[in-house]
C-alpha cells in the first residue's frame, strides 16, 4: 500500500542521509522524497512516499522517530490531506498542428508552457501524482523526451499543523 | 605558565579545543579513556599527558579500545569512553561500535579527523567516519568548529546514556583541537528532537495488570534492558509477588538470581528445555527489556502460539517489530515494573493459582537439559571446567566471554546472581570481545575476580591485548577452552553439513603457555579432568597476575539443547 509521511527534522548536515540510510538499512524503498528548510530555518521538512503494509509502516515510523535528528513524524496516508506534485515535461510534438493538442491537454490538467524552442516544448504541470501520470498518458502520441518530477508534497487539510509539539 | 593561567580570569580565559576536550570529560566524570594515539589526535594526547584527572589506557588495537570501554560500561553502568585517531583508527574501532550498538552499550567514541580544510580531499588517514559509522551508532556528530565542541560532548554523553543506551561517535578534526575559545560547559543538552519516554502509560499498566491477574500459564521473559535500566530489584520484586516462572535472555542473565527456584534458566536457541517449552505453552508472556531476537524466537510463526504478550521496553521500535505485542508499554523497565508492582498490590487483583502450570514446568525440568557427564579418565568436558569455575568463584566473579560454544556453556552453567557480572557479545556475536572487555571490567573493579572464558579461536582475534594487560597489571584469569575447533562452526557443520568441517579446524596453534609467558604473564596447560579442580584453585588464588589457563577439552562436545534455525521452541534437539 502507498504511504505518505511528513517528517520534521533538524536542518543539519547529514540529516537527510540518516533518513535515506534508515530506509535502505531496513530494506524499504523510498518512492519519492522531497526536502527543504521550513520558515524556521533550523528545521527541514520532508515528504516521503513509500510502500508497505501496516506492520512495515509502524516499524519505519518508529525507526524514524528514533533518529536523534527527527523531531516529528506524521503518517498522512489515512488523514485528510492535500497532495501536489510538480512535473516539467519536455516534448517533441508530432507536427506543428499538434500545438492545439498540447494546449487542450494543458487546459484539462492546468498545465502551462514554460519554455519553447524550435524543436521542443516544455510543459509545467502541478497536480496529484495521478494527474501527472494522466497528463503523460494524454501526450503519449507525441515524443516525451524528458520528464522531471518533484515527488509529492503533502499538507493536512483544515486547521491541523505539523509542528514540533506533535511528537507521537 | 600554570601560575599565569590561574591568575587570569577563568571566565575570559581562552582554552584550546584539546584542553576543552579534557575539561568536558572531567565534567562528565568520564575519567577512564581507552584509546590509541595518531596524527589527528596528537593535540588531545598532549593535553592528556599534561593533566592527571583523566586516565588513559593504551590498548594495542582500536577494536580492543572499544570492547574494553564496553566492558567498563557494562560492568559499571557508566558511559564508556574511547579515543582513536582518524582513518584506520576509526575503522578499527567500528567492530566495537557496532557491537555496542547491537547490545545497547553506552559508549562515547571520539575519533580524530583530518583538518576541516582537508575533509573531502582524500587526505592522509581520512575516512568519512560519520558516514561509515552512521548505520551502527545511536547518533554521531562531526564537530566543525571549537565553539560546537562542548555542546557536542554534552549531547554525546546524554544520548549515549539515556533512553535505550548506545554508542555515539564524535568526530573531531585536528584544527578544532587547536582553535581556542572561552570555555563553559553547557548544563543542558538542549535537544527538542530527543526525549525518550521514561514513564509507562498508566492505562497500559492497568491493562497489563488485568491480563496478569487472569493468567493460567504465565511466563516472564526478561532481557538486557532490565540490566541497562538497573531494574533487577524491581524485576525480582515483581517476579516474587506474582510467583510466575521467569526466564532470561543471554543478555539478561543476572538480572534475576540464577539460583532462585522461580528461575527456569535461559531461553532460546541453546536455552533450557523447560524455558522454551514454557514459552511455547504460555498464555501470558511478560517481556521486559527484551527484543524478540531470532535466536530467542526461532521460527516466528511457531513462536508462543497461545500467548497474549505484554511488552515493556524503552525503545518503541523494539515493540511489535518481530512479534505483535497485545499490551505494549513504552517506558523505562525500572519505572514500569515498579508501577506495575504497585498496581498489582493495590488490592484490586488476586494473583492466579498457577500450581498446575508449575507442575508441568517441573516435569519439563526433569529433562535436566544442560546435563553432561565427565569421565574422570577421559577427556576434559568444557562444561566441567565451567561448572568448577562456578563452584570455586561462588558465582561471584565477573565473567566475560568470547563467542561460540564456550559462551553458551557459561550462560547455561554459571548461575549469575547479580546483574552486570556477565559481560558478553550477544547481538553482534563478536569473536575477540572477551579479553579486551575483561580489561575494562578489571580496570573498573580492580579488586574483583575477573575471568575471561574463551576458546582458542576467539582469543586469537584480540590476543595483542595481553600486552595491555601486562602494562596495567590486570590480573585477569583467561579460561581457554581449547578444543582445536571453531566449536560452534563445527557443531553446525555436524548438524547441517554432514560433518564436512570446512575451515573450522584450528591448525598451527601457538603454545599458549609460552605465548602468555612471553607477554610476562603466567601460563598453564591442563589436560586431565582430575587436574581441573586443583588447577582452577591455583589460578584463582593468583591475585596479582594474569594467568592464561589452556584447558585441552573434548573436541567433539556440542551445545545442547538446540533449536535449529527455522524450528520452533517445541522442536528442540536435546542431545
Amino acid at each position: 500500500m502507498r504511504r505518505i509521511l511528513a517528517v520534521l527534522l533538524e536542518n543539519e548536515a547529514g540529516s537527510l542521509s540518516r533518513v535515506a540510510n534508515l530506509f535502505s538499512a531496513r530494506g524499504i524503498n523510498i518512492e519519492s522524497l522531497a526536502v527543504t528548510p521550513t520558515p524556521d530555518e533550523t528545521l527541514s521538512r520532508m515528504t516521503i512516499v513509500t510502500f508497505g503494509d501496516d506492520r512495515i509502516l509502524e516499524q519505519i515510523t518508529k525507526q524514524l522517530h528514533k533518529l536523534v535528528d527527527v523531531v516529528t513524524v506524521v503518517d498522512m496516508t489515512g488523514q485528510n490531506h492535500v497532495e501536489r506534485e510538480m512535473a516539467l515535461i519536455k516534448l517533441r510534438l508530432r507536427d506543428e498542428g499538434s500545438v492545439d493538442d498540447l494546449q487542450r491537454v494543458n487546459k484539462v490538467y492546468r498545465g502551462r508552457i514554460a519554455d519553447v524552442s524550435a524543436l521542443c516544448y516544455t510543459s509545467e504541470v502541478v497536480g496529484t501524482s495521478e494527474e501527472i501520470d494522466a497528463y503523460l498518458a494524454a501526450m503519449a502520441e507525441h515524443e516525451v523526451v524528458e520528464v522531471v518530477r518533484s515527488g509529492p508534497l503533502g499538507i493536512a487539510r483544515g486547521e491541523q499543523v505539523l509542528s514540533i509539539r506533535q511528537n507521537q | 605558565m600554570d601560575n599565569l593561567k590561574q591568575s587570569s580570569n577563568p571566565e575570559t580565559q581562552e582554552l584550546t579545543g584539546a584542553e576543552i576536550f579534557t575539561r568536558c570529560l572531567v565534567e562528565e566524570g568520564a575519567t577512564t579513556v581507552f584509546g590509541y594515539p595518531g596524527g589527528a589526535v596528537l593535540h588531545i594526547y598532549d593535553e592528556l599527558h599534561k593533566q592527571e584527572e583523566v586516565d588513559h589506557i593504551l590498548v594495542r588495537h582500536e577494536q580492543g579500545a572499544a570492547h574494553a570501554a564496553e566492558g567498563f560500561a557494562k560492568s559499571t553502568g557508566k558511559v564508556g569512553v574511547v579515543l582513536v585517531t582518524s582513518g584506520p583508527g576509526a575503522t578499527n574501532a567500528v567492530t566495537g561500535i557496532a557491537d555496542a550498538y547491537m547490545d545497547s552499550v553506552p559508549l562515547v567514541v571520539f575519533t580524530g579527523q583530518v583538518r576541516t580544510a582537508l575533509i573531502g580531499n582524500d587526505a592522509f588517514q581520512e575516512v568519512d567516519t560519520v558516514g561509515i559509522t552512521r548505520p551502527c551508532v545511536k547518533h554521531n556528530i562531526l564537530v566543525k568548529k571549537v565553539e560546537d565542541l562542548p555542546l557536542a560532548i554534552k549531547r554525546a554523553f546524554h544520548i549515549a546514556g539515556t533512553g535505550r543506551p548506545g554508542p555515539v561517535v564524535v568526530d573531531i578534526p585536528k584544527d578544532v583541537t587547536e582553535q581556542s575559545m572561552v570555555f563553559s560547559y553547557p548544563q543542558d543538552p538542549d535537544m527538542r528532537s530527543y526525549q525518550p519516554t521514561i514513564e509507562g502509560h498508566a492505562g497500559q499498566i492497568k491493562r497489563a495488570a488485568r491480563l496478569i491477574a487472569k493468567a493460567e500459564r504465565p511466563i516472564i521473559y526478561s532481557g538486557g534492558g532490565v540490566i541497562s535500566s538497573n531494574a533487577h530489584e524491581e524485576l525480582t520484586e515483581f517476579t516474587r509477588l506474582t510467583g510466575f516462572p521467569i526466564t532470561n535472555t543471554l543478555m539478561g542473565l543476572g538480572a534475576y538470581p540464577g539460583t532462585d527456584p522461580q528461575f527456569i534458566q535461559m531461553l532460546g536457541m541453546h536455552g533450557s528445555y523447560e524455558a522454551n517449552m514454557a514459552m511455547h505453552h504460555s498464555d501470558v508472556l511478560i517481556a521486559v527489556g527484551a527484543r524478540f531476537d531470532d535466536r530467542i524466537t526461532g521460527r516466528l510463526d511457531g513462536f508462543c502460539p497461545y500467548a497474549k504478550v505484554i511488552h515493556i521496553d524503552v525503545d518503541p521500535s523494539s515493540i511489535s517489530k518481530n512479534f505483535r505485542a497485545h499490551v505494549p508499554v513504552v517506558g523505562d523497565a525500572r519505572k514500569v515494573l515498579r508501577a506495575l508492582t504497585d498496581e498489582l498490590r493495590d488490592g484490586k487483583y488476586t494473583m492466579p493459582d498457577i500450581s498446575a502450570w508449575w507442575g508441568q514446568i517441573g516435569e519439563w525440568a526433569k529433562k535436566d537439559s544442560f546435563a553432561y557427564e565427565q569421565d574422570m579418565d577421559g577427556e576434559i568436558k568444557p562444561q566441567y571446567v565451567l561448572d568448577q569455575l562456578y563452584k570455586q568463584t561462588g558465582g561471584d566473579a565477573f565473567v566475560t566471554s568470547d563467542v561460540g560454544q564456550h559462551q553458551m556453556w557459561v550462560a547455561q552453567l554459571y548461575k549469575f546472581t547479580q546483574p552486570r557480572r556477565w559481560i558478553n557479545s550477544g547481538g553482534l556475536g563478536t569473536m575477540g570481545f572477551g579479553l579486551p572487555a575483561a580489561m575494562g571490567v578489571q580496570l573498573a573493579h580492580p579488586d574483583a575476580q575477573v575471568c575471561c572464558v574463551t576458546g582458542e579461536a576467539s582469543i586469537q582475534m584480540c590476543i595483542q591485548e595481553l600486552s595491555t594487560c601486562r602494562q596495567y597489571g590486570l590480573p585477569i584469569k583467561i579460561i581457554n577452552l581449547n578444543n582445536r575447533y571453531m566449536g560452534m562452526v563445527r557443531q553446525w557443520q555436524d548438524f547441517f553439513y554432514d560433518s564436512r568441517y570446512a575451515m573450522s579446524y584450528m591448525d598451527a596453534l601457538p603454545d599458549f603457555v609460552k605465548l602468555a609467558e612471553s607477554y610476562g604473564h603466567a601460563g598453564m596447560k591442563i589436560e586431565k579432568p582430575k587436574d581441573v579442580e586443583p588447577a582452577l584453585r591455583e589460578i584463582l588464588s593468583l591475585k596479582d597476575r594474569l594467568v592464561f589457563a589452556d584447558f585441552v577439552t573434548d573436541p567433539r562436545e556440542n551445545v545442547f539443547p538446540m533449536i535449529a534455525p527455522g524450528a520452533a521452541h517445541n522442536e528442540m534437539i536435546l542431545s
